[in-house]
């Protein structure tokens, strides 16, 4: 998020599409109804299916699952078609006046530099036209027609109204009522909330399904505002946090990179974060890298990280693919390259798409080893559930280890929701039997390990043997510990960089926020951004303090948000060029002639003259963009891609299939199934009465949805003979599942062109463990591809057929 | 967030409750009503009546009510089936006392489709069909705060409550062979907090407080409806049975059916009538009690006479021409 | 045994329709018969208060988990209640219908308790003891990184990779404990290392 839940309450409208906020964030949602009650806010739903969050909403309108981007485009190019702009912000505050190279074009579904054997884009024409100033160049006027602006406009402007409902199934007159709400927020003292999720992040295409949504909230002024943003709901209660400590293949904690093989040292490595402005008088944040990077290396190597050694930069493994994701790991494991696999809480056998492959390729690990509160299928995937794990259980020589961890209420520490506030917990109950915390296991592990490797020796030991591991009780390191870690301190005295006479740390010290780290060796943390959190004031994500002056909505005495404590990030955009705030009534920062004041942290330096610093302070260029440059492998603008399995031709280029640059292993994509076979469009999603596949292991919410189905309509159900309640096959070229059929008026057969689209509705909560009646999850039929980007699973859209079968009755 | 001592009811939901040991704020002394009891003495104060609120246009369908509902009573609702539908469990029961009850709706006016979600309960009458057919000596109370609670430890378990109530809410216990519905929390009540339903409640469409407070959120919402479209919102608290402490917000007041068939205009079934007027004996047997001998002229007259003040408004309440037995399940 | 449970005991054996008759013949007088009006006892008095946060979702809800024994004195904790903290500025008091079920998730039939082990072809899981796990754990990564570390690229890079072991990482713990998880995982020099914000 770059709001906050409570944010939501300043909002005018509020549109949830790729996402369901109602069901899968009923609280947080509370804000939508608030918005609603107390400033007549409207809610708008755009959605395969008519959900809970429709139920309450002000105008709904269906979409056939994948074609969101076209909905985006067309809505874009109406704005600026019928001139609902915020101009003084789009001028200003995004990258509409940078110039692009000649070479960039679009044709085709395609963007230049497009290597179909590759699958992949030579980006280098997706860049500005840079002067021998060394500064991109700028047309104020938005008239030259290289400009982003221009480019733009044009790109957009294939996307009707007409081809909305041709592609996306969505009625003319829908997409116009709702582009005509969404027009009124580009008015500076109107706002749009967009609240998102896995609807839009689990395709092939989904990092620009929300790109798409960023545009148009730039483009209406909503980025940085009180009531506006791009509001990712996100899933777990600490989603955001293992993001942010880069529990990922390609990160580092605080979104550093890892080292791929290009960057062979350090002067390598660090010659890519030089992160030079753009624009003169620019910020340009990232020139800090080095600072965060070597402020890291410290706290995992300590005395061994030298300048001598590069801060142990050789420590860190480097990569030879972008990503080690889990759908690579699960391909590497089905090929049998992978012996030991570790589930920490994770149970990717019913999370991970194409079930069958996931069951092959656990069967070929040596050792699988399972943390966990509660009984997972992934930890059961050799035992024999009938039809639901028709498993050879005696040919499975995979040896698993099931370890019984703490559940929240018996652990302390801290979590951070979307929102970015880091909020600190306290352990309530004694846990059951012989459970034990994570992190005595991790530790547990982690001494065994180093033992071997005192004793034995072995291959490059040293980072093992230096890790940093000074903690009270080794075998046990203490949530205060890790989290004064995190936030970092200073290893030697630390002074003012401007004023070398001024200690700002003194050696053993809490730095005080990330501006005290230094690339020397003095300071270490754990992840930069967290670093404000524990600091010599105390632990700061334990403040309790509801107090909210002017009922902003801000909180700013609650916990801690990262980074610096700011509640919404990019507020200085909320403020026009000469610091006043767009809407005097939801003020968030000012210029008062010296400084910024107000009820936030100000996103920027506090004495940044409004008229000289960009507000978008991360970006070399001072603004945000609507021209990506090269950094997404599947373009700069947002361009229409239909699913891996679609029903209907890529309109713009009928040979397309998917995401172009998506990666696609060879085997999965024998498993790819066209229309012909399998007619029907499925979709994936939660229930609000179950958290994924926990709560079927408790017994009220079982209660409250016991038992697998799917949703389809009642034109497709008289079509198929399928009655309400009646059991139903459904399959996909990758499995089939039997589930109870929900025949609903929710779902509606969709008009594209000439054809008509049924769409089924799968959710994702049972499986062969737990409380409530056993069943079969949506990934027993989805397709193994991911985002382009990002890897995350096409989830959302894929084919399947249906038929109605006899089953035991229902009592 | 903790109660304020000098308030007899409390006035919201949203607030944490105590754990120091509290005095009870409701009990013997706070009943106005009790079956089948004739010589209730008077209560010894009046207690602000209280409300809850549910607002159908903000409900979500979530089930955090029948969620909480369950925690917070130690019940265990079963672990059923789907049949088709969204609402689970089937029904209410011994164990479930609240169910969202879903309903789809193709609007005819404005051709836009509506999933109408309602949570079902005890509406806790004002004037309570149940109590007023039970034949149980203080099996079930009324509160001058509106409560109409169970005391299980004087039910007989014998069902003349479920044909009382004009909305089809108690439930007999299988296995314990008493009644049981929702309490209003009158536990959590009594310690100055709301419902455990009310407090869950994501988006507040379930809210709790006065009953005056309530009517006046309620018109707050109908004139926020209307200014969205919903010319006929409204407020449903049927004066059939006096008025309910739990009422409803709905976008078509004018058709409460709509709402998974929420009764027009309930009244107390004219079986709870005819049992307490001339021929006791043929209504009692008509409910379908084992009636024998002698003894049980004993029995009604003394129910008869413990509520004959009600029996006068029950008459002038209950239609003549009302089916016999429209709720028996 | 008050007498009004002797004597719902004794008409739940005759039968409710006979019981109802036998009332008044056994001469009970209703009002004197009747337990007094009466509300449940107040479950949550004497029990301890811990401030927590949901375990769900990122809305990341104020919780309070009420508890018999209090952990931070030392005490064995047996949870008893969860409930939403109404100070918290983002869920006010309120839960989903997951959260506040959280007590049962807790409490589940199916938590585990115990270290467990499945031999290769076997049908079932036997208890081991910690000891026995965490060795066998660690004897298995010692051997595979041994065996399997990438140490230089072919260009001589130095790499230091190591791919054929995997970890995922649980969005559902704690900053801490992923914190010291991706030093552990890190340190070795492990890759394929993922948390399911990549789902």
């Amino acid at each position: 998020m770059t709001n906050s839940w409570t944010d939501i309450r300043n909002t005018d409208l509020v549109i949830v599409m790729g996402g369901n906020a109602a069901e899968a964030h009923p609280c947080g949602f509370k804000w939508v109804t608030e918005a609603k009650a107390h400033r007549g806010a409207k809610l708008i739903v755009v959605d395969p299916r008519f959900t809970r969050t429709a139920a309450v909403s002000d105008y709904y309108a269906h979409i056939r699952p994948g074609s969101d981007i076209v909905f985006l485009m067309a809505t874009i190019n109406w704005m600026i078609q019928n001139d609902k702009v915020q101009w003084e912000y789009v001028k200003n505050f995004t990258n509409a006046a940078f110039i692009v190279k000649d070479e960039f074009g679009w044709s085709e579904g395609l963007f230049s530099g497009y290597d179909a054997e590759k699958r992949d884009y030579d980006k280098s024409s997706w860049e500005y036209v840079v002067g021998e100033d060394g500064f991109a160049q700028v047309d104020m006027t938005l008239s030259h027609p290289r400009c982003v602006w221009n480019l733009l406009k044009e790109h957009v402007s294939r996307y009707t109204p007409e081809l909305v409902e041709q592609v996306c199934g969505t009625p003319r007159d829908r997409f116009l009522h709702i582009a005509g709400m969404i027009g009124e927020c580009s008015a500076p003292d109107k706002t749009m909330t967009s609240m998102y999720a896995l609807g839009w992040t689990q395709h092939s295409k989904g990092s620009q399904n929300i790109r798409g949504m960023a545009m148009l909230q730039l483009i209406l002024g909503n980025i940085g505002v009180r009531g506006g943003g791009m509001n990712a709901l996100r899933g777990h209660s600490n989603i955001q946090g293992l993001t942010d400590v880069g529990l990922m293949s390609n990160l580092i904690p605080g979104y550093l990179n890892m080292p791929t093989e290009k960057d062979s040292d350090w002067a390598t490595y660090m010659s890519k974060k030089g992160f030079k402005p753009l624009r003169p008088g620019q910020t340009s944040y990232w020139q800090n890298y080095q600072k965060f990077m070597v402020s890291f290396l410290k706290a995992m190597w300590g005395d061994a990280a030298t300048a001598g050694n590069d801060w142990a930069f050789d420590y860190l493994p480097k990569l030879d693919v972008a990503n080690y994701d889990i759908l690579r790991m699960f391909e590497m494991m089905d090929k049998g390259q992978v012996n030991l696999y570790f589930c920490q809480g994770f149970n990717p056998l019913l999370s991970f798409p194409n079930r069958g492959k996931l069951t092959s390729a656990l069967s070929k690990l040596k050792l699988l080893v399972v943390m966990d509160p509660l009984e997972t299928e992934t930890a059961h995937f050799w035992e024999n559930h009938g039809e639901h794990n028709d498993v050879d259980t005696a040919s499975i020589q995979t040896e698993v280890i099931e370890l019984p961890t703490t559940s929240f209420a018996e652990d302390d520490g801290s979590l951070v929701n979307s929102g970015r506030w880091m909020q600190w917990h306290w352990a309530a109950g004694t846990p059951p039997g012989q459970a034990q915390r994570d992190t005595w296991i991790m530790s547990g592990i982690f001494n065994r390990v180093k033992k071997l490797y005192q004793d034995e020796g072995g291959p490059f030991p040293d980072a093992i043997l230096n890790l940093t591991w000074n903690y009270a009780d080794p075998h046990e390191p203490s949530a205060e510990e890790l989290a004064k870690e995190l936030n970092g301190r200073a290893l030697e005295d630390v002074y003012d960089l401007k004023d070398p006479t001024k200690l700002l740390a003194a050696k053993g010290k809490q730095v005080a926020n990330f501006s005290q780290l230094r690339d020397d060796g003095s300071t270490m943390a754990g992840c930069w951004i967290f670093s404000g959190s524990w600091n010599e004031d105390g632990n700061m994500m334990a403040r309790r303090d509801n107090a909210d002056p002017d009922e902003t909505g801000a909180y700013l005495g609650w916990t801690y948000a990262w980074p610096m404590n700011r509640r919404i990030l990019y507020n200085r955009a909320s403020a026009d060029m000469q610091g006043k705030p767009w809407d005097p009534t939801r003020k968030l920062i000012e210029w008062n002639g010296e400084k910024w004041t107000g009820y936030d942290v100000p996103d920027i330096s506090p004495t940044a003259k409004p008229e000289e610093v960009g507000p978008f302070i991360m970006n070399p260029e001072g603004t945000s963009r609507l021209f990506t440059r090269g950094m997404m492998r599947d373009g700069p603008f947002p361009t229409h891609m239909e699913p891996f399995e679609s029903p209907i031709a890529n309109v713009f280029n009928p040979e397309l299939r998917g995401n172009p640059v998506a990666r696609v292993f060879a085997d999965d994509l024998a498993q790819f199934a066209t229309s012909d076979e399998f007619p029907f469009v499925a979709t994936s999603y939660r229930l609000t009465e179950h958290f994924h596949y926990w709560t079927k292991h408790n017994r009220i919410n079982s209660a409250l949805q016991p038992e697998f189905f799917v949703e389809l309509s009642a034109e497709l159900a008289a079509e198929k003979g399928i009655e309400k309640g009646g059991w139903v096959r459904v399959w996909s070229k990758r499995g089939s599942v039997k589930a109870k059929a929900l025949v609903t008026g929710r779902i509606k057969p969709m008009q594209c062109g000439d054809k008509t689209v049924h769409c089924i509705g799968i959710p994702l909560h049972w499986g062969f463990m737990g409380a409530a009646r056993k069943g079969w999850g949506p990934n027993s039929l989805t397709p193994f591809v991911g985002d382009a980007n990002v890897e995350t699973p096409e989830f959302k859209a894929f084919l399947v057929n249906i038929e109605p079968i006899k089953g035991e009755a229902v009592s | 967030m903790t109660t304020d001592p000098n308030l007899d009811s409390p006035r919201t939901a949203v607030s944490n409750p105590p754990i120091q040991p509290m005095p009870v704020n409701l009990g013997p002394g706070d009943v106005v009503r009790a079956s089948a009891m004739p010589d209730l003495p008077a209560p010894t104060r009046e207690l602000t009546p209280v409300a809850k609120l549910i607002d159908v246009s903000k409900c979500i369908g979530c089930k955090a009510c029948q969620s909480a509902c369950a925690e917070w009573n130690d019940t265990h609702p079963e672990i059923g089936f789907n049949t088709g539908s969204y609402q689970n469990p089937a029904d209410l029961s011994d164990q479930m006392f609240t169910l969202m009850r879903f309903n789809e709706y193709e609007n005819p006016e404005t051709g836009d489709f509506e999933w109408l979600i309602r949570k079902d309960g005890c509406m806790h009458c004002e004037d309570p069909g149940c109590l007023k057919a039970c034949p149980a000596p203080g099996a079930i109370v009324q509160y001058s705060n509106g409560i109409v609670d169970f005391i299980s430890d004087n039910c007989i378990g014998c069902g003349y409550c479920v044909t009382g109530c004009p909305f089809d809410i108690p439930r007999i216990s299988p296995t314990q062979h008493v009644s049981k519905k929702c309490t209003l929390c009158s536990d959590r009540v009594a310690v100055g907090q709301g419902p455990a339903c009310a407090k869950a409640c994501p988006t507040q469409a379930i809210v709790f407080g006065t009953k005056e407070d309530m009517v006046t959120h309620a018109n707050a919402r109908v004139e926020d409806l209307k200014s969205r479209g919903y010319d006929k919102a409204g407020i449903y608290d049927p004066q059939g049975v006096g008025g309910t402490h739990v009422f409803y917000v709905l976008q078509h007041a004018d058709k409460p059916q709509l709402y998974s068939n929420l009764p027009a205009d309930p009244k107390i079934s004219g079986v709870v009538e005819s049992w307490k007027g001339v021929t006791k004996t043929v209504g009692l047997a008509a409910i379908g009690l084992a009636a024998v001998g002698s003894v049980l002229h004993g029995l009604l007259s003394r129910g008869n006479r413990v509520t004959a003040e009600d029996d006068r408004e029950a008459k002038e309440l209950v239609e003549p021409s009302l089916p016999a037995q429209d709720k028996e399940a | 045994m008050n007498i009004d449970l002797s004597r719902r005991g004794f008409l739940r054996l005759a039968g409710a329709g006979v019981a109802a008759t036998s009332l008044g013949a056994m001469g009970f007088g209703g009002a004197e018969a009747a337990e007094q009006a009466h509300v449940r006892a107040f479950k949550l008095a004497s029990t301890t208060e811990t401030r927590n946060t949901c375990t769900y979702c990122s809305v990341a809800c104020g919780i309070l988990i009420y508890s018999k024994g209090d952990l931070a004195a030392g005490e064995t904790a047996e949870i008893v209640h969860i409930e939403g903290d109404a100070d918290h500025p983002t869920n006010r008091g309120s839960l989903c219908p997951k959260g506040a079920a959280l007590k049962d998730t807790v409490h589940s039939q199916t938590r585990l308790t115990q270290p467990r082990i499945r031999r290769p072809g076997s049908d079932k899981f036997e208890e081991i003891t910690w000891e026995e796990a965490l060795d066998k754990i660690a004897r298995a990564l010692k051997d595979d990184r041994d065996a399997n570390l990438i140490q230089k690229n072919e260009a001589g890079v130095t790499v230091n990779r190591w791919t054929s072991t995997g970890f995922l990482a649980a969005s559902a713990t704690t900053n801490e404990t992923a914190w010291l998880t991706y030093k552990v995982v890190r340190s070795m020099g492990i890759v394929g290392f993922d948390n399911q914000a990549r789902v």
